[in-house]
């Protein structure tokens, strides 16, 4: 018999729920019926296609956009996109977006009156190599005021998609920073039962990575799904 | 497996360069289509903060496997792949190639359908839905389909309308008429 769920099922309390009435936007905004199971198709074990030649070196480098260098804090961030058996994802599309140094985004529905900073876009993408690590230079995001509730402030973090080998392993995430005081006030970062789970959102201060008079390291690696393991190989 | 978080509501600074309409390459077989619909959520308001991303097969039922080069914002060949923004009032349209059968999970034959992960602030984890076509005979054999509830099924199945190349499918995230969302 054909095994239609060709990818594991998520760990008790290791993801969040959709409804979690402490982020006030997910209440008019998750389903309220029932998900329905679905087999894994062809459909949803092929991966996205897109122009590969579209992301150069370049694009890793947040701090070397602009003709001038961003404000704040550089940063170097690395680690490996592995899967839950502990295997390199490679040549895996990872892209990031975060805020400048003084907690603004480059968008125009950001109205927070920090300032932008010319010289800082904030994102950045990179392919995993074929061990699957991945490389980004950037500054240090802002921690930002939000409207969530009274007196609402993000933790620092940087966003985070990955794609890994096909739709299922289709991941979005936050990486923190470690000691931040705001973590344990923030309705999203805790929007995961599993306090485990939560830790390994939180990025390591990495002496190895850091670059003496340039840039401190840390070290951010990032789980992706994995397959189920077929009768065949039993 | 690392946690899903929220997308927020800025990212489009960090996934926009590969937004497109338009799928259609020149050279292209199969039936040019448009898709067009609207993103509620549960009082009904319009979603401007969301995006689509989509994925198909081509005509002939074949999915990209293949890495792809690219010229500035447009594929070299079709990869069924896109990134579909909402505007102000929610709404989102799409032109692309009528996706032809592919096989199911037991090797039988699926009805024509396109893959849709759902973005936006307010979600902690992706919504994964499917957009089906009007009128198929494969529909009412179909394995994913059969896992849905009767009443729920026309939320996948598109609205024709004037003519057979364009359809409407909206994503209603609450509600009577909620979309179904497939737990993948």
């Amino acid at each position: 018999m054909h095994d239609p769920r060709r990818y594991r099922k998520f760990a008790a309390g290791t993801q969040p729920e959709y409804l979690h009435p402490a982020y006030v936007s997910s209440v008019k905004r998750a389903p309220t019926k029932p998900l329905i199971l679905l087999p894994h198709t062809k459909t949803e074990t092929s991966g996205p296609v897109f122009g590969h030649s579209l992301v150069t070196a370049a694009d890793s480098d947040l701090t070397a956009q602009h003709s001038g260098e961003p404000l704040g804090e550089r940063i170097i961030v690395s680690g490996r996109v592995l899967d839950e058996d502990g295997r390199g994802v490679p040549e895996s599309l990872v892209e990031i977006w975060q805020a400048n140094a003084a907690g603004r985004y480059l968008h125009k529905m950001d109205h927070h009156g920090a300032p932008l900073d010319p010289n800082f876009s904030g994102c950045g993408r990179v392919m995993t190599d074929t061990e699957g690590r991945y490389r980004f230079v950037s500054i240090k995001p802002g921690a930002y005021p939000w409207g969530n509730h009274h007196n609402a402030w993000r933790p620092q973090h940087i966003h985070f998609s990955l794609f890994g080998a096909g739709l299922l392993t289709r991941l979005v995430t936050q990486m923190y920073f470690p000691g931040d005081p705001l973590l344990e006030f923030d309705p999203i970062y805790n929007s995961t039962a599993d306090e485990r789970a939560r830790r390994r959102l939180v990025a390591k201060f990495d002496w190895e990575t850091t670059e003496p008079s340039h840039a401190l390291g840390y070290r951010f690696d990032i789980v992706l799904r994995g397959r189920e393991q077929t009768p065949m190989e039993k | 497996m690392s946690a899903s978080q929220t997308v927020g509501p800025f990212f489009s600074i960090g996934l926009e360069y590969l937004n497109r309409n338009d799928l259609v390459v020149p050279g292209i077989s199969g039936a040019v289509i448009t898709i067009r619909g609207q993103i509620l959520d549960g009082d009904r308001q319009p979603v401007p903060d969301a995006q689509l991303e989509i994925w198909q097969a081509d005509a002939e039922g074949n999915y990209s496997e293949n890495k792809c080069e690219a010229t500035s914002h447009s594929p070299a060949k079709f990869t069924g792949f896109a990134r579909i923004f909402t505007d102000t009032a929610g709404k989102f349209e799409f032109r692309t190639i009528k996706p032809g059968s592919v096989r199911g999970a037991g090797g039988e034959t699926q009805a024509p359908h396109i893959a849709v992960f759902v973005f936006m602030r307010g979600l902690l984890k992706l919504l994964y839905t499917r957009i089906y076509f009007p009128g198929e005979v494969a529909n009412d054999s179909d394995a994913v389909l059969s896992l849905v509830p009767p009443d729920r099924k026309r939320t996948l199945i598109a609205g024709g309308r004037e003519t057979k190349d364009f359809f409407e499918w909206n994503v209603m995230l609450q509600g009577s008429d909620e979309t179904v969302f497939f737990e993948w």
